[in-house]
Parts: C-alpha cells; structure tokens; sequence
C-alpha cells in the first residue's frame, strides 16, 4: 500500500518532472525557427492596434484567435470577409454599430487608429492557426490559400 | 442581525464537541473576509443577469454598461471574491492547523481594506473604459502592483503563522504551496507583449495554470481541512491521498496548457501534448470526488453540521463533472477545432467554476459560521434550499448554455452560417438560461441571507471552546 512519503514523492518529482518538460516546450514553441506568426510582421501600427484592442477591451465582446467574449463576432479573418474599408467605417462610426439589433460601442475612431487596428487585424489573418483559420471564418474559407 | 439562535455547546456535549468551535481568536478575521465574498458574489450575479438580458436583445443598459464592461466585470468579481474566500479560508485554517494565532490580525484588516479597495477600483474603472482588455486579466497595471503588494503582505502573514506554528501540517502546506504559486503566477501576466500569440500563450500561464492547477492546490487544501473536521478520518489517511490528488493534478494540469494553445498560432506538437495530457485532466478531479465520498463513508456520521458536508461532497463530485467531464467533453484537438471561442467553453466555464471553486468556499464559509459567530444555524431548512435552488439553477443554466453551444457550433461552423444570424437563433436558449438564473439567485439570495442572520464574530464561541477543552 502507498506510504505518505511515497505519494508525496510522486507529487514533488511528478510537479518538477512536468513542469521542466513544460519550459522545454515553451521554449521550443518560442524559437524564432518555429514561429507560425509572421512575428517579422509586426510593425509599429500593428503594435498600436494591439494597443488600442486592449485599452478598449475589445476582447470583452468579440474573439480574435478563438479568444474573447462570444457576444460579437469572431474577428481573426475580418478582413477577409468584411474587407479593410468597411471594417475602418464600424470603426469610425459616430452611432453604435448594430447588426441584427446587437449594439456595438460607437467608437468614432479617427483615421490614424482605425488604419491601425485595420493593419493589426490584416496581420492576425494572416496566423497560422493549425488549421482553425478554415473553421473560425467558413465565409473566408474560399479565400484561404490552401 | 443577530437572532435568538442558542449558543453552540448549549446542552453539548463538550467533550465531543471540542473540534467544533473556533479555536483561535484571530480566526474571526476570516469573517470579514466571507462578508466581501458575499457582497462581491451578488454584484457578480447582478451583472451576469445584465449579460444575460443583453443577449436576448434587453440592452437598455447598453449606454452605461455595455457588454464588454458586464463581462469584465462579471469575470473579475468572480476571480476576486474567490481569491477573498480562499484568502478568508486560510486565515480561518492555517492557525487551527498551525496551533497558534496569526502573527497580525491588524495587518490581516489591511490586507482586507486594501484588497477591497484595489478591487473596487478596478471594477469601477471599467465603466470608464480602463482596463487591460485581456480576458480574465483586466486589471489595468498600475493596479498590478498594488495586487502584487498586497498578496506578498498576505502571503507573509501566512507563512509566518505557519512556520512559527507548532506544528506544519500536509494541509498547511499544500494549501500554502497553492498561495504562493497562485501569487507568482499572477507575474508572467504583467508583461506587455507585442504580438498578440505570445502575449495569449503566456496569459495562459496565469488563466490556466492557475485555475487547473495551482488553485486545484488551495481547493485540495480546504477540502482535506473539512473533511478531518467533517468526518473525523484520520489525518495521516486523507492527507496521504491529498498528495496523490494534486500530484495527478499537477501531472496532468500543467502540460494540459496545451489545450489552449492548439489554434492560437503557436507549433503543432501543443495539438499532441496538451491532447494527451488534457484528456488525463479529469483523472484528478475524479480522485477527488472518490476521496470525498470514500471518506464520508469511511467517517463518522454525526457531525451536526450537515450543510457543510453537502457543499463540501457537492464541490467534489459537481468539480468532477464540470471540471472534468465538461472539460473532457471539448478538448481534444479534433473536437476543440469547432467547439475553439463558442459558449461550448462558456458552459464548461460557469460549471468548473461552480463545483471547484464556488462551492468549496461556500463549504468553508458554511463550515466556519457556526463556529466564529458562536451561531447554531447549520441545521435550518434555509440552507438545505440554497443549496438545491442554486445547485439547480446552475444545472439549468450549464445545460442551456451547453444547448446553445452545440447549436452554435452547428449552425456557424457546420452550416457557414453568419455569427449575427446563429445567435438570433440561441436566442431562446438564453431565456431559458435567464430562467434558471433565478432559481440560481434566489438560492445564494437565501445563502446570503443566513450569513447575515449569522451575525457578527463573537468571543463567546472562543470561550465556550476554551471551557469544551478544559472538560475533555
């Protein structure tokens, strides 16, 4: 029969065992040689828009890589389906954007911003997503280069 | 407030009843700290009422507060008042365990006063468009640092109690080592990241390593606590399955990150390693709910606090199944590919919280009441009905949400339909889910009623212990 000592081994040695394995593959998945992002991508307005996304918790209602709030739609392959003059034109709207009676925040986004969140989502399409990007945006699909 | 309710030990049995009682005077701060647990557990079901009207079209709020600030703030109230709970928790636990009083029952009131403070700022912040806007972790940074300095004063209370204690105990410690990791973990959330992947993959390393692993920890803790005051099995006994529990848990749990990160734009091997061992994940939970059994079973049946005993099974066996089983349901690599960012993961979402989380610290709470306020109140009706009117009510709504997830799934994933034109569809889901939302409501509303009726923390519950000790 398992001794009180024996179980405590097997959560200390199991706990580091797993979590050394963990930063292994951290480590691994960071690798610039491993990257899925087009990270080299990353230019300032795409920062800026990542900035502004955050600082109006958009996630609060949308998703963007699967992630968010499920209230709004998911936004990883918006300009795809929506193209990058309409998205700036919700975004610069003075009256809440409300599709199917569903209101958005009316953000009147000046121009700067609204090319600079367009210019972060047109970097988020283009992700690799291990194969979500086909299901997350069935509208975008046919657009997807295979 | 206060009612007529007799004193415990009022025609006792004191020798029986020694283990019944508060022990340790500085035991009642761990009062205040479950009197902010309620307060900030009520807004939190205001605001998900809100959400929940907000998506039948009732958004008449929408001006004030719309739907990113209810849900922030519904999602930070939630993670707030468990960490108060957990944190009121210890300070309940660790000098009972640690055969002392805490070093500092002032520092343990600033503590309190400055986390509700921090709190509130938060909270009201994000009416006003301030915030981080990362899911789960809203807190503006500033307030960070605030929440850093005030979990290091509350981790330093803690574990000074605990090592100058008489005695260390396996459900000390596992509980402090839950703490600690909880508060560093709360750091690789702080750093800013330019791209949006990494910046997912290591808010992960907060979300989920905290609520699948080192919170599995704090929950393991309480529930070994309650079930040696609960049942009277021996401590070498259940603590020696403590240690098999959170070593399967962090076995599974900590690998089974990858599970979060099969479709964010990191490499393909997470799409192996967080299938096999996020399939493993329900193993730990499922040992927790035969350990629980096994040991009411296995223990004395007479211990006069029921209630505690059914929250204290109830977060077992509903943790294995929301946790678990929910869990299980939607995460391998195959089936999370269409059920990824749907209210699939909001339904196994609110039912994990509620049976691991909620319901352990509504055990703690249900277990202490009686014994910090001196306040023989366990055995009215009131409590037996918060707990099936909420239990209830959280089904219905899980089984809503699981409903309007699937047809989600179908419609928008399956069928290409458009996101707007899917979720005209659930609407009527969500009215069923609002339904049972108030069954759910009225079920804490009792809760909360009966700790108030509890009244205030009194000496006498101290004294009368001194007096059960002295006889036996």
């Amino acid at each position: 029969m398992l001794s009180k000592s024996q179980a405590r081994t097997f959560f200390l040695g199991g706990t580091v065992v797993t979590f050394l394995i963990f930063i292994g593959l951290t480590i691994y998945s960071m690798a610039p040689s491993n990257d899925q992002s087009n990270h080299q991508n990353i230019t300032e307005q795409v920062i800026k828009g990542k900035h502004i996304w955050e600082t109006n918790n958009c996630m609060g209602c949308h998703a963007i890589l699967g992630e968010g709030g499920y209230y709004a739609p998911e936004l990883t392959k918006v300009i795809d389906r929506k193209g990058a003059p309409m998205v700036k034109a919700i975004l610069q709207s003075p009256i809440p954007w409300a599709p199917n009676g569903r209101k958005m925040v009316a953000y009147e986004m000046n121009d700067e911003d609204a090319e600079a969140m367009v210019e972060y989502l047109k970097w988020i399409g283009e992700i690799d997503l291990n194969g979500f990007e086909r299901i997350v945006s069935p509208l975008a699909k046919d657009k997807i280069k295979d | 407030m206060r009612d007529s309710t007799p004193i415990i030990g009022a025609g006792y049995d004191h020798c029986k009843q020694k283990n019944k009682h508060m022990k340790y005077k500085s035991q009642q701060v761990a009062y205040w700290f479950f009197a902010l647990c309620m307060l900030l557990f009520a807004l939190q079901i205001v605001y998900g009422f809100i959400m929940g009207f907000a998506r039948i079209g009732m958004d008449g709020l929408h001006d004030w507060i719309p739907f990113n600030t209810a849900r922030a703030v519904h999602t930070n109230l939630l993670v707030v008042w468990l960490l108060t709970g957990f944190m009121g928790a210890a300070y309940y636990i660790i000098p009972e365990e640690a055969q002392r009083e805490l070093v500092s029952v002032k520092l343990a009131y600033v503590q309190l006063i400055s986390l509700a403070v921090v709190g509130v700022a938060a909270i009201t912040g994000y009416h006003f468009n301030i915030w981080e806007g990362r899911k789960f972790l809203e807190i503006p940074r500033e307030l960070d640092y605030l929440v850093v300095i005030n979990v290091l004063l509350f981790l330093g209370i803690i574990l000074a109690t605990l090592f100058k204690g008489k005695r260390q105990t396996t459900t000390a410690l596992v509980m402090t080592m839950g703490l600690v990791f909880a508060a560093l973990l709360y750091l690789p959330g702080m750093i800013w990241f330019d791209s949006q992947v990494t910046d997912s993959f290591f808010r992960w390393w907060v979300v989920h390593l905290w609520v699948e692993g080192v919170w599995e920890l704090i929950m393991g803790g309480i529930l070994a606590f309650l079930l040696i005051k609960l049942t009277g099995v021996d401590r070498e006994v259940i603590e020696k399955w403590l240690y098999v529990i959170v070593g399967l848990t962090f076995l599974s749990g900590i690998l089974g990150t990858g599970h979060h990160y099969y479709y964010i734009g990191v490499n393909k091997i997470w799409l192996i390693v967080g299938g096999v061992f996020s399939a493993l994940e329900p193993l730990a939970f499922l040992a927790m709910a035969l350990f629980a059994v096994y040991m009411y079973r296995k223990g004395e049946k007479n211990h006069p606090n029921k209630i505690a005993l059914f929250w204290t099974i109830g977060a077992a066996i509903v943790s294995f199944i929301g946790a678990g089983l929910l869990g299980f349901a939607h995460t391998l690599p195959q089936t999370n590919l269409y059920t990824h960012g749907t209210l699939v993961t909001a339904m196994h979402g609110h039912y994990a919280f509620w049976g691991a989380y909620v319901m352990i610290v509504l055990a703690i709470i249900s277990y202490a009441m009686p014994n910090i306020t001196g306040r023989k109140r366990h055995d009215k009706t009131n409590g037996h009905l918060a707990f099936w009117l909420s239990n209830i009510g959280m089904l219905g709504m899980v089984v809503a949400l699981g409903v309007a997830g699937v047809v989600q799934v179908y419609l928008e994933r399956r069928l290409s339909m458009d996101f707007m034109v899917a979720q005209e569809e659930v609407k009527i889901h969500f009215v069923v889910m609002l339904l049972c939302a108030t069954m759910f409501a009225t079920g804490i509303g009792i809760y909360i009623y009966e700790f108030i009726k509890y009244g205030r923390p009194t000496d006498e519950a101290l004294t009368k212990n001194e007096e059960a000790v002295l006889v036996s």
